[in-house]
């Protein structure tokens, strides 16, 4: 019985820390620009994507990784040069529509030049499961609950305690008092979308080993982070990745204890809940709306 | 630069004569709805690979009765939708002799009444045993069905003494599609279905179900139902739990290297039935397949530098068929290329021997499908 | 100004231009194919301009109407097959089903703004699609069912041409409802809603009253265009529901122009017609796709015909 539980929570952790990075890129760019990046779950197909072919073409492991990350993250920077910028003033729904188109092109080019076959990455340490109470987990999971709650740490302290991060925070909260104290709210958005970036080739590349990775991986990951990111208020990492593992959990529980078929629809009737009930998700900050 | 304008003149009239020369007889129009981009892009790439190879093949070496093959497709984006606009495109805009295609299941099914009001006789590439059962007259299918599939495993659970079966299927439409075969054959192999799991194309984590699974009390065996990527997962999280001690079956839609590539170690000693394509190289000298699956074996690799897939094979087959028809047919007439399609006898293809009548317009049986296992990372066929 | 003139500016006259359009068309398309695209568009367009009241006009977004469309095609399809219903019965079932469902949930999700109400609806559409697809008893599950013909009053509507009439009598009316609606103090409220919400209430306006309105009216023509959508193709898989045909929807009201009637006309039949073009950039369809997608929203981010009709005024886009 224990053992059962214990299994399935596992799984959900695993699942959940996945959700988790993917929520920290959506929620880093909203906070910055108020954008819905549905290119986000691509960020992290990419990472995935290069490390492993990489990887599989002979580069070692580590070299691979930085590769891909360094890469991911420069795709992210034109993406918001070329494509955000230049329509910046634009509805909500405008900018929906063009990270998806953005998404799409993405998805498009790795279509053709990487591929439509599957390939999977190397787990950091090996492969042999560990067992705890009769369940077994794979390093590889440690690795990806360990590394997300070291980037939630690490995001802390460089939005509390360094200028530029100070900066970001501030465009978030504001962005006309911050371009007034002489903060450069384009720089910051540039590289708000950098950062999202990055995290979500971390993701992708931590995942990659345990979930593989192909052109079309960033569909699915990309939207229940979306849910995610929603869950967890769309406010701060805490509560993104709070959204991520809940949501990994419930997934988990709902396949181990009712029924596997509808295990898909519980994000997004968990979603609904949450939003009828608490609108600002668990963890949003109560504001007030402005006239 | 009169001499400029002279060889210009005459380069233009020796194209204008060659192109005279081309243009002697009409070309046999061959049209074709693919999936190649979508979810089912992995199935509908190498099909529309093998009929562009296969096509300019076949042109080169002069083509069929004296015309050339020339392909018309359209890819349909995995939505059935599409299929269905881009089927009239076909026959009312392109005017196609013969239409191949249909990856998915649904897609045929969209397709189906369209090659019926247009009398066009129509190949498709999907594995549901739906597309031909109940019969449509002017409907046929290359790849094995998946009823076919699961009485192939249950006929080797049957000869190991396993009679209670954990299933595990997939929520798209082959896994769909599977499971419901798969529930109407048990009983007649003395199996039950004691587990009924299913788990979405794009998991990442497939543990919850193989636990539950794995708790039932008098399982001996796990057949798992799926394609791509989904069944390498489950055959991971098997190796995680620990549970290779208890035989695990696929479906033939992991009949493919990439599934030995993506699972690793855990995969040994799964079996599954597959089509003769897949171990072309380890068949016997006097198989009947042996010619035709190295010969695509080794086109396909010299031209695209990668294995063929089963999937593509389907397509060859289809191809193949369609010209075989057209031959004895003496032509291009609807119905008289449906007949002969109908009389294929003792046809060799990829995927098996086609034998057709008109109640049963796919003609495998299963024989076509060979059962393998997997020994040190490689296929290897069961006796 | 001259009457014809007076009648070609005012409402009437826009709506005269579209009903000569539609009716010179098929004399024109050279096959059944184009036909058949041409249908497509017709019932597209419809829906389009049903979500751009919801969108352009409300100012609410949605990114799960197609769950709405799924649901009359599958009504539809589930009546007609199963228990036998005459489709018309069914289809009206369909609506009424669609039409309560949307009205118990209009309430809660319509007190969401912005990415909330984005991530709601797009719920919402999800979980339609995906109990489509689980409940295969009734809908044939991922693999689709067929539908059969529409019979009214025991005659078959069959062939390009009788659909074509139904489609394009379908738009003129769904045209017609949606610019008489615009014009009349309920359109000004609902503007007034877009404009400000707060001010709208504070100017007496009951804005969850008209914004549950609208949701439901757009729901429910949804549904009605799926369910003919269902009977003409003749074929409908749970992707009908699902997430992609949602956002390909929302595009179509994007592109052509939020708060445009000729707008969305325009954007679905663009959107529609676009795959059949593409089809020629082998391999590079998504890739081409994306790039049109983002080269308008950053160039005519008001949608093609507010842009080009203010152009045309002399003012910038």
């Amino acid at each position: 019985m224990l053992a059962q539980f214990l299994q399935f929570l596992f799984s959900g952790l695993t699942v959940g820390s996945a959700y988790a990075l993917a929520a920290l890129g959506f929620t880093i760019i909203y906070n910055t620009s108020g954008v819905i990046n549905f290119a986000q779950g691509e960020f992290i197909m990419l990472g995935g994507m290069l490390a492993a072919l990489l990887s599989g073409a002979g580069v070692p492991l580590a070299l691979a990784i930085v590769i891909a990350v360094v890469v991911t993250c420069a795709i992210g920077l034109v993406m918001e040069k070329v494509v955000i910028e230049p329509a910046q003033n634009a509805q909500v729904v405008t900018l929906i529509i063009i990270t998806i188109g953005a998404s799409l092109t993405i998805r498009g080019l790795v279509q053709i030049w990487l591929g439509k076959g599957t390939h999977s990455l190397a787990p950091f340490s090996g492969d042999t499961p560990l067992v705890l109470l009769g369940a077994s987990l794979l390093p590889q999971s440690l690795w990806v609950l360990g590394v997300s709650l070291g980037l939630v740490a690490a995001l802390a302290w460089f939005f509390g305690r360094t200028l530029l991060g100070k900066a970001m925070l501030a465009t978030s909260h504001n962005r006309l008092a911050a371009q007034l104290v002489g903060i450069n709210t384009r720089r910051v958005l540039l590289l708000s979308f950098g950062l999202a970036a990055l995290l979500g080739a971390v993701g992708g590349i931590l995942v990659a080993p345990i979930t593989y990775t192909a052109y079309d991986a960033g569909i699915m990951l990309g939207l229940k982070g979306f849910v995610a990111a929603v869950l967890g208020g769309l406010g701060g990492g805490v509560g993104a990745v709070a959204g991520g593992l809940i949501l990994g959990i419930a997934e988990a529980m709902t396949a181990g204890y009712i029924s596997s078929s509808y295990k898909d629809a519980v994000p997004f009737v968990l979603i609904l809940l949450i939003l009828f009930f608490m609108p600002r998700g668990l963890f949003g900050a109560k504001s007030a709306e402005r006239v | 630069m009169f001499q400029t304008a002279l060889k210009q003149s005459i380069v233009l009239a020796a194209m204008a004569f060659a192109s005279s020369l081309a243009v002697a007889a009409d070309p046999i129009k061959i049209g074709s709805v693919l999936s190649v981009s979508g979810p089912a892009a992995f199935l509908g790439e190498p099909e529309l690979k093998t009929l562009q190879l296969y096509v300019e093949k076949i042109n080169a070496e002069g083509g069929v009765l004296g015309r050339k093959l020339e392909l018309v497709h359209y890819d349909d984006g995995s939505d059935a939708a599409k299929a269905n606009s881009f089927t009239k495109r076909l026959i009312e805009s392109d005017k196609v002799d013969v239409l191949i295609g249909g990856t998915t299941t649904g897609a045929t099914m969209a397709m189906a009444p369209l090659v019926d009001k247009a009398s066009l006789p129509f190949i498709s590439l999907a594995g549901a045993v739906v597309v031909i059962d109940p019969v449509k007259k002017w409907v046929f299918k290359t790849p094995h069905t998946d009823r076919m599939a699961a009485e192939k495993v249950f006929e080797d659970m049957k000869k190991r003494g396993i009679s209670k079966v954990g299933l595990l299927s997939e929520t798209s439409g082959f896994g769909a599609s599977g499971r419901k075969e798969t529930q109407a054959v048990a009983a007649k192999y003395g199996i039950t279905l004691v587990a009924d799991e299913t788990y979405g194309p794009k998991d990442t984590d497939i543990t919850a179900q193989l636990t539950r699974i794995k708790s039932v009390p008098g399982v001996q065996a796990v057949f798992v139902f799926g394609l791509g990527q989904g069944p390498a997962v489950v055959t991971k999280n098997y190796g995680q739990l620990g549970m290779t001690a208890l035989p695990m079956y696929q479906s033939h839609g992991v009949a493919s290297d990439e599934y030995l590539k993506l699972s690793g170690k855990a995969a040994e000693g799964v079996r599954l039935p597959t089509p003769a394509l897949l171990i072309a190289d380890a068949l016997p000298g006097g198989d009947a397949q042996k010619a035709v699956v190295t010969g695509y074996d080794k086109t396909y690799k010299d031209k695209y530098k990668v294995d063929p897939s089963t999937f593509g094979g389907y397509a060859l087959d289809a191809l193949n068929l369609s010209v075989d028809a057209i031959k004895r047919a003496g032509g291009t007439d609807r119905e008289k290329v449906r007949a002969a399609l109908e009389n294929t006898k003792g046809f060799v293809g990829t995927t098996g021997v086609f034998n057709m009548t008109a109640a049963n317009h796919m003609g495998l049986d299963l024989s076509a499908f060979r059962m393998v296992e997997v020994k040190n990372g490689d296929w290897v066929q069961l006796k | 100004m001259k009457p014809i003139t007076r009648l070609l500016r005012s409402r009437h006259g826009a709506l005269l231009v579209l009903a000569l359009v539609l009716a010179a068309l098929p004399l024109v398309l050279p096959n059944a194919f184009y036909v058949d695209v041409a249908i497509r568009i017709a019932l597209n367009a419809v829906v389009v301009i049903a979500l751009n009241l919801l969108m352009g006009y409300t100012g609410q977004i949605s990114l799960g109407h197609a769950g709405f469309y799924g649901l009359g095609a599958y009504a539809s399809a589930a009546l007609t097959t199963h228990f036998n219903w005459p489709p018309l019965l069914a289809l009206a079932a369909g609506a009424c089903a669609t039409a309560l469902l949307a009205w118990v949930l209009a309430r809660p999700i319509l007190r969401l703004k912005g990415h909330t109400l984005a991530m709601a609806t797009l719920g919402l559409g999800i979980i339609i699609s995906i109990v489509i697809n689980n409940e295969q008893q009734f809908t044939g599950g991922p693999d689709g069912m067929a539908v059969p013909s529409f019979e009214v009053l025991g005659k078959a509507v069959t062939g390009e041409t009788g659909w074509y009439a139904v489609a394009a009598l379908m738009l003129l009316l769904m045209t017609w409802l949606a610019l008489n609606l615009i014009d009349s103090p309920v359109g000004r409220a609902l503007q007034a809603i877009h404009g400000s919400e707060i001010a709208a209430r504070v100017a007496g306006v009951d804005t969850t009253r008209f914004k549950v309105r609208v949701f439901v009216l757009s729901a429910v023509v949804a549904s009605i265009a799926g369910s003919v959508s269902a009977h003409y193709i003749g074929f409908i898989t749970p992707g009908m529901a699902g997430f992609f045909h949602s956002i390909e929807l929302v595009t179509m009201v994007v592109v052509g122009g939020m708060a445009s009637v000729f707008g969305s006309i325009l954007g679905a039949a663009l959107l529609t017609v676009l795959p059949q073009l593409l089809q020629a950039f082998e391999g590079w369809e998504v890739v081409v796709f994306g790039v049109i997608l983002m080269a308008t929203m950053i160039f005519l981010p008001r949608g093609l015909v507010p842009s080009i009709s203010l152009r045309l005024k002399g003012g910038r886009a």
